[in-house]
C-alpha cells in the first residue's frame, strides 16, 4: 500500500450500538452487576462532614438525594449523552419537564423565545400560555419560514426552539440554517428531537446547542414509562456576550460561582441540575431511568424496523382510494424530502401525518374502527398508533391556532409501530372501510 | 480570575473562592489542548479548604489571551511569571501529563519558587506518534478524537463520571476543540516532542514530591512515570488501578484523596 492510500490510526471509541448497551456504568464499581443496578433510594451516606459539604459545594463528584442525581438515572444521563454526542445530560420526570427546565435555565422574567409553530400540542401551549406568566415571551415562525426565524429575534431573544420534525404535520425545520441564525446572534438552537432519537439524527453535527427527548417515546420504546432529557452539545460559548448572565456572572445560590467558568462545554447541565432540579424537581424514578435504559438496548434495532415498516406504510397509503393526501418526509414530492434525505439519513422516522377523504367523520369513524392500532395519546411506542389531532392532542387549540400550526380537521397521526406489515394493512382496511361509510358502521 | 501576565490576559479558576493573598497558593497545569476545566474536581476542593487556587488556561488555550507558547522550557518560565504577576513568592505546583513536563522544568529552573510538585500521568518525556502529531498540526479533529480514544482506560470509555450525567470522552474533547486545534494541541505536541531535559530536570528537583500513575495510562505508561520519580529523590509514587491518562476524571476522588494528604502534609495551609 503506498503512502497516500494509507489510513492512519483510527479511534477505537465505541460506537453507537455498543454504546446503547454499555455507556455510563461500569460493573466492577457495583458489585460486578452485569445489568444496571436500581438504586431505589432517596439518599446516600456521607463519609463525613467535610464529605458531606465538598458535594454540597460541588467539589466532588457525586449523590446526595435523588431529587438532584441518582446513580440509575445517572447511567441513563450518561448513555444519551454518548448516543448524541453531547457533554452532558439531565434526566426528567417527562419530555415537558425537560422542555420547561431547559426554558428556566436559560430565560428570565422579561426574556422572548422564538419558537417554530408545529409542535405538540402540549409544547404549544407551554409556550403560548404559561410561560407568558412567567413573564417568557414567544414568538411562533413557520417551521419552513427560515428566514421568519431570522426577523422574529428580538434584542432580549435567548434562542431558538424547535423540532426537527413538526408534530403532527411532518414540516421539517432548516436545522443547519437555522442554527446559523441562532449563532450570528449570539444565541443557542435547542431541538427537540424526540421523532428521531439519536439513532436517526444527531443534532449537535448540525449546529444545535441543546437537545431535549421525550424519552417516553422511541427511546423507551414499549409505552411503559414516562421520562425527560435534556442533552447539552458543549459547544456554546455563553461568554461571548451579555446575553446570559446567570450562566456567567457569579451565582448567588452556589456561593458565588460562575457557571461557564467553572464547567465549561457542561456548564447548562451542572446549572439545570444545581438550580433547576434543586428549585423546581422533575426528578425522574430510577425504576422507569432503569425501564428506559431497556428500550435504549434495542434502539437500533427497533428503529430500522419502525422506519421500514414506515415506509411500506407510506406507499399503502399513498395507493389508497381512502387517502386524500399523505405527509411523509419519505415521500419524493414532500417539501423537505431533500432536506431529510440530508438530516436523517438513517431513516426518515415513523410518524405519519395522512388525510382522510370525508374529513372529520370520516376520521372518526377510522379511528373507532381500528382493532390493532391503538387509538391513544402518545407516539413512539413498538405498539401502531392512531389518533385524529384536531380532536384529541391539539384539541385546546382554536381554528386560527390549528391552521397556524398546519393541522386539518382530515389530519389522522400515525405512529407506525414494529407488528408486521401485513396485519397493520389489513387492520386499516377495517378502519378504512368503516369510514366510507361512516353512519352504517357507527350503528353496528 | 483575569490578570496580565507578560502582557497578555489570562484566566484561572480560583475554584469557586475568591482568591486570597494570605492563603497558601496551588497552581494547577493543564495538558496538551486542554483547559483549566479538566481540573474541577480537583481545584474545589483546595479552594474551599484554605488554599488560594490557580487552575490556569495557558496562553492561547481556553479563556486565555495571547498565542501558545511553543517549547516547555517557555511554559516553565510562563509559570514563574505567573507567580510574580499574583504577587507571591512561592507556589505547590499541580501538572497534568504534559503540564507535568512544564512543572518539572519550572521546579528545577526556579527550586526557591516550588514548594511541592505533584505530577499525574507523567513522564520524563512524552515523544509523539508521529501521526497523532501530523494531524493536531493539521488541525485535523481527529487528533482530537484520537487523543481522547487513548487518553481514557477501558472502563474511562464506558463513562461513569463521577459527576452524575457527564461523559468524560465528548467532554474532554470538546474541551480540546474549544480553540483552534492547530494552534493549541499542534502547537503543544510539537513543544512534547521537542523536550528532552525533563530527566536532567527531574534530578534537579529536591522538593517532596508526588507522582500518580494509572495502569492503563497508553500516554505516559506506569514504568515510564516510574523512571521519572526514581530520579526524584524521596517522591512518593501512587498508582491507581483499572484507570487511564485523564485519570483527574476517571478516578477523580482517589486523585484527590492522595492529593489532598500529600499537599495537606508537605505545604500546610493555616487557613
Amino acid at each position: 500500500m503506498s503512502d497516500k492510500n494509507k489510513k492512519g490510526p483510527e479511534s477505537k471509541t465505541y460506537k453507537f450500538d455498543t454504546l446503547s448497551l454499555h455507556a455510563g456504568y461500569q460493573p466492577h464499581k457495583n458489585a460486578g452487576s452485569r445489568q444496571v443496578p436500581i438504586y431505589q433510594t432517596t439518599s446516600y451516606l456521607f463519609d463525613d462532614v467535610d464529605h458531606a459539604a465538598a458535594l454540597f459545594n460541588l467539589e466532588r463528584g457525586g449523590h446526595i438525594y435523588s431529587r438532584i442525581s441518582n446513580p440509575t438515572v445517572g447511567v441513563l444521563e450518561e448513555r444519551v449523552a454518548s448516543l448524541e454526542g453531547g457533554t452532558a445530560a439531565l434526566a426528567t420526570s417527562s419530555g415537558m419537564s425537560a422542555i420547561f427546565l431547559t426554558v428556566m435555565t436559560l430565560c428570565e422574567a422579561g426574556d422572548h423565545l422564538v419558537v417554530s409553530s408545529q409542535l405538540y400540542g402540549g409544547t404549544v401551549n407551554l409556550f403560548r400560555l404559561t410561560l407568558p406568566k412567567f413573564g417568557i415571551k414567544c414568538t411562533f415562525v413557520k417551521p419552513r419560514d427560515t428566514e421568519g426565524f431570522k426577523k422574529a429575534i428580538q434584542k432580549n431573544t435567548k434562542g431558538i426552539f424547535g423540532e426537527l420534525v413538526g408534530n403532527p404535520g411532518n414540516e421539517l425545520m432548516n436545522m443547519p440554517e437555522v442554527a446559523k441564525i441562532a449563532h450570528d446572534e449570539g444565541i443557542p438552537l435547542i431541538v427537540d428531537a424526540t421523532y428521531q432519537t439519536p439513532y436517526l439524527c444527531k443534532p449537535f453535527e448540525h449546529g444545535a446547542d441543546i437537545v431535549v427527548h421525550s424519552l417516553t417515546k422511541w427511546m423507551a420504546g414499549h409505552g411503559s414509562s414516562m421520562a425527560g432529557i435534556l442533552v447539552e452539545g458543549g459547544n456554546f460559548d455563553w461568554i461571548q456576550n451579555d446575553k446570559f448572565p446567570t450562566m456567567t456572572k457569579p451565582y448567588e445560590g452556589y456561593h458565588g460561582l460562575s457557571f461557564a467558568e467553572e464547567f465549561g462545554p457542561t456548564a447548562f447541565t451542572m446549572k439545570a441540575r444545581a438550580e433547576g432540579m434543586r428549585d423546581f424537581g422533575p426528578c425522574l424514578s430510577p425504576q422507569n431511568a432503569w425501564n428506559v435504559l431497556q428500550g435504549i438496548e434495542t434502539l437500533s434495532v427497533r428503529m430500522k424496523k419502525h422506519c421500514s415498516n414506515a415506509e411500506e406504510m407510506v406507499k399503502y397509503l399513498l395507493g389508497h382510494e381512502s387517502v386524500a393526501w399523505v405527509s411523509h418526509p419519505s415521500v419524493p414530492d414532500h417539501p423537505d424530502h431533500a432536506l431529510a434525505k440530508k438530516l436523517l439519513p438513517n431513516g426518515r422516522g415513523s410518524m405519519i401525518a395522512f388525510g382522510i377523504k370525508g374529513g372529520k367523520d370520516a376520521g372518526v369513524a377510522f379511528i373507532n374502527n381500528v382493532k390493532l392500532a391503538s387509538h391513544l395519546a402518545n407516539v413512539g411506542d413498538t405498539r401502531t398508533l392512531v389518533i385524529h389531532p384536531a380532536s384529541g392532542t391539539h384539541s385546546q387549540m382554536d381554528e386560527a391556532t390549528l391552521k397556524f400550526a398546519g393541522l386539518s380537521h382530515d389530519m389522522i397521526r400515525l405512529s407506525v409501530g414494529i407488528e408486521d406489515i401485513d396485519d397493520i394493512k389489513n387492520d386499516f382496511e377495517v378502519g378504512f372501510r368503516a369510514a366510507r361509510k361512516p353512519r352504517l358502521v357507527s350503528n353496528q | 480570575m483575569k490578570f496580565k501576565v507578560n502582557g497578555d490576559e489570562i484566566f484561572a479558576s480560583t475554584g469557586g473562592r475568591p482568591f486570597d493573598k494570605n492563603k497558601p497558593l496551588i497552581i494547577f497545569v493543564h495538558g496538551s489542548g486542554l483547559t483549566h476545566m479538566t481540573w474541577v474536581l480537583q481545584t474545589r476542593y483546595f479552594a474551599f479548604h484554605g488554599y488560594s487556587v490557580l487552575a490556569l488556561d495557558l496562553p492561547g488555550h481556553g479563556l486565555s489571551g495571547g498565542k501558545s507558547l511553543k517549547s516547555i522550557e517557555e511554559m516553565a518560565d510562563w509559570i514563574s511569571s505567573v507567580i510574580d504577576a499574583v504577587g507571591y513568592r512561592e507556589a505547590s505546583l499541580v501538572g497534568h501529563s504534559q503540564g507535568c513536563l512544564v512543572t518539572i522544568e519550572c521546579t528545577a529552573r526556579y527550586p526557591d519558587k516550588i514548594k511541592t510538585l505533584s505530577l499525574m500521568g507523567g513522564a520524563g518525556a512524552i515523544p509523539m506518534n508521529p501521526e497523532l502529531l501530523a494531524l493536531a498540526e493539521n488541525g485535523d479533529p481527529k487528533a482530537v478524537d484520537l487523543m481522547m480514544d487513548w487518553a481514557h482506560g477501558p472502563a474511562g470509555h464506558f463513562g461513569g463520571h463521577p459527576v452524575p450525567g457527564l461523559y468524560h470522552i465528548n467532554t474532554g474533547g470538546m474541551l480540546a476543540k474549544s480553540r483552534t486545534i492547530k494552534d493549541t494541541l499542534g502547537v503543544d505536541f510539537r513543544a512534547c516532542d521537542n523536550y528532552k531535559n525533563g530527566f536532567e530536570a527531574a534530578k534537579k528537583i529536591k522538593i517532596p514530591t508526588l507522582s500518580i500513575l494509572a495502569t492503563d495510562d497508553k500516554m505516559c505508561p506506569v514504568k515510564e512515570g516510574k523512571k521519572l520519580a526514581d530520579l526524584i529523590e524521596g517522591s512518593k509514587v501512587d498508582i491507581i488501578d483499572n484507570c487511564g491518562h485523564m485519570m483527574l476524571l476517571e478516578e477523580a476522588d482517589r486523585v484527590l484523596k492522595v492529593l489532598k494528604s500529600f499537599i495537606t502534609t508537605n505545604y500546610p495551609s493555616k487557613h
